[in-house]
């Protein structure tokens, strides 16, 4: 078995012998009903599609996916842990890869937990079940480049709630990096160019581009890109804070 | 370099800002050797084993393992250590079987083979009764055997333990040094402790750091030879202690002191530079004919030697450290 996989295997059974998994699945289903049902009005709505599920994603992981990424390497850095995992015979890409494929798999087994409200679509109407299921990738694509932000910031502290705090901000950052509220912020003193990148940044933009139906390529590109980059940052963090 | 030498550090150095931890540092340790890391806290004694078991790199200096160097290639080399770091973690919310079971998953055996491992493991670290306990529910002693037993899984041909008896009842420790002696033989091991016992126990050298020098590196017996108290003749007397003793005995060339321990009854013979001294005095003794109790030949003491070693070389370095404190 490659360390990768060992090390996925581990932590994502680590989820479940702790109460986190089930706190985390319990409190995202429960979320997602309220939103779905309740601020978004989905049965007065009167239309057969998934549209506000899926609209308050972003909303939802902003705060449940720091939660789940916050104790990947802080917690490994505060038991000491890290010495072991780190003297094994494995490269640091390999243990970064290894948990944060777990946190990724453990986040989309919560997603694919919300098939009663897909199941609940279906029986009262006929949706367009080819653009449920793209908005489903597209959510958990989301999710992924979230938990990556989360994963990097959580190298960088021994504390979960720091790691918890700073990884909700930069999240947020990339949430709303295409709306006039970031992009005030920068764009008096950078160059355009720059204020297009952080634009073209949005997680929002390339998410609800995927909720339409349709995978575009520049979407999967811009997402898998995301995520290599913060992976790529959070190797580096790890190597320079593993001994601190 | 010998096939036989294991580890060989030269010349390491470990900088944090403008604190020196480990301050030029060379030694080696051989296949079938157990050597004694020794030293007051913050000695440095951790920061060097994590730099050999690649954790830490260092700020200057070389280290081969197996004829490897750690910079170059640390994989390889982090397969031939069995690595136990100060605190013995693990993954608290995994069960004894679990958590070696990763362990040994990661170390490359599988099926058949990880089970016999895992076995092994398991026997020589006596953890039979709390295979299936999670082991953040485990005492102290068992969580430091879990560490132990994840070290050796692999019988890496190199034992690197930070503090392996720390924190472990008499027992345990009895327990622990029987296991690494057994282990003796066919490995290089490097433990590190505070307890100078141990290293009468159980090593056959001792390196002694201190502010992160190297201050001494020899046999255990090398240390006792420079304690004064080294060869002292204790003489226990069935009353109290002639008063006159002092005057007989510093008549001998080889005695430097005559020490009074008043509470005991007893008079402690000093002899100059370690020499033996026990026939001579055992001779005047008869002579003045004292009512004794006992004699006693004493081999030094090691915490009065350790205490002067590593007490000297904070004189030596003093400014720079109270600068930092």
């Amino acid at each position: 078995m490659s360390m990768t996989a060992s090390i996925f295997k581990r932590e994502l059974g680590s989820y479940f012998t702790t109460p986190l998994a089930y706190v985390f699945i319990v409190i995202f289903l429960a979320l997602t009903g309220i939103f779905t049902f309740y601020l978004g009005g989905w049965y007065e709505n009167e239309q057969a599609d998934l549209q506000m599920f899926f609209d308050y994603h972003p909303l939802l992981y902003l705060f449940l996916i720091p939660a789940l990424s916050m104790r990947l390497w802080a917690e490994e850095r505060k038991t000491g842990s890290i010495e072991l995992l780190m003297t094994l015979p494995l490269s640091t890409w390999q243990a970064v890869a290894g948990k944060y494929l777990a946190a990724w798999v453990f986040s989309g087994i919560a997603l694919l937990l919300t098939f009663p409200v897909w199941l609940t679509v279906n029986y009262l109407g006929d949706p367009d079940n080819p653009v449920i299921a793209v908005s489903y990738i597209g959510s958990f694509f989301m999710a992924g480049a979230y938990l990556a932000i989360g994963s990097c910031v959580s190298a960088f502290t021994r504390n979960q709630v720091i790691a918890f705090v700073i990884a909700v901000v930069i999240c947020f950052i990339f949430l709303l990096s295409g709306t006039p509220l970031v992009l005030d912020l920068f764009k008096d003193w950078l160059p355009q160019i720059l204020v297009d990148t952080i634009s073209g940044m949005s997680i929002t933009t390339h998410y609800n581009s995927i909720l339409k139906g349709v995978i575009d390529l520049r979407d999967i590109v811009f997402f898998v890109s995301f995520i290599s980059c913060w992976l790529a940052a959070n190797i580096i963090a790890v190597e320079m804070k593993k001994s601190d | 370099m010998s096939e036989e030498v294991k580890i060989s550090v030269r010349s390491l150095c470990k900088r944090f800002a403008a604190f020196t931890a480990v301050d030029n540092i060379s030694f080696d340790v051989s296949k079938g050797e157990v050597v004694g890391f020794l030293g007051p806290n913050g000695a440095g004694k951790s920061t060097t084993m994590k730099m050999i078991t690649g954790f830490m790199s260092p700020t200057a200096g070389k280290i081969l393992v197996d004829g490897m160097d750690v910079a170059e290639n640390p994989i390889e080399v982090k397969k031939c250590i069995g690595y136990l770091p100060e605190g013995a973690p693990a993954y608290g919310d995994m069960t004894t079987a679990a958590f070696l079971g990763f362990i040994a998953d990661i170390r490359g055996y599988k099926g058949q083979e990880k089970k016999q491992r895992i076995n092994t493991a398991i026997d020589r670290a006596n953890l039979g009764s709390v295979f299936h306990k999670p082991i953040e529910t485990l005492s102290k002693g068992f969580k430091r055997r879990v560490g132990l037993a994840q070290s050796i899984l692999h019988d890496p041909p190199i034992l690197i333990m930070d503090e392996p008896t720390d924190g472990l009842d008499p027992n345990q420790k009895h327990e622990v040094r029987e296991l690494i002696n057994e282990m003796s033989k066919d490995k290089a091991i490097l433990i590190s402790t505070h307890i100078l016992e141990e290293v009468d126990a159980i090593c056959d050298r001792a390196a002694i750091i201190a502010h992160g020098k190297m201050v001494f590196d020899d046999k255990p017996q090398a240390l006792q030879a420079m304690s004064i108290k080294h060869n002292a003749v204790r003489i226990r007397f069935v009353d109290a202690a002639p008063i006159a003793a002092k005057e007989c005995l510093c008549v001998l060339d080889e005695v430097s002191d005559v020490i009074f321990e008043n509470e005991t009854n007893s008079i402690m013979v000093v002899p100059q530079s370690g020499v033996s001294i026990v026939s001579q005095v055992t001779h005047i003794v008869r002579g003045e004919g004292w009512d004794i109790e006992e004699v006693f030949v004493t081999s030094g003491q090691l915490d009065e030697v350790f205490r002067t070693i590593t007490s000297q070389s904070s004189i030596e370095s003093g400014p720079v450290e109270e600068d930092l404190t």
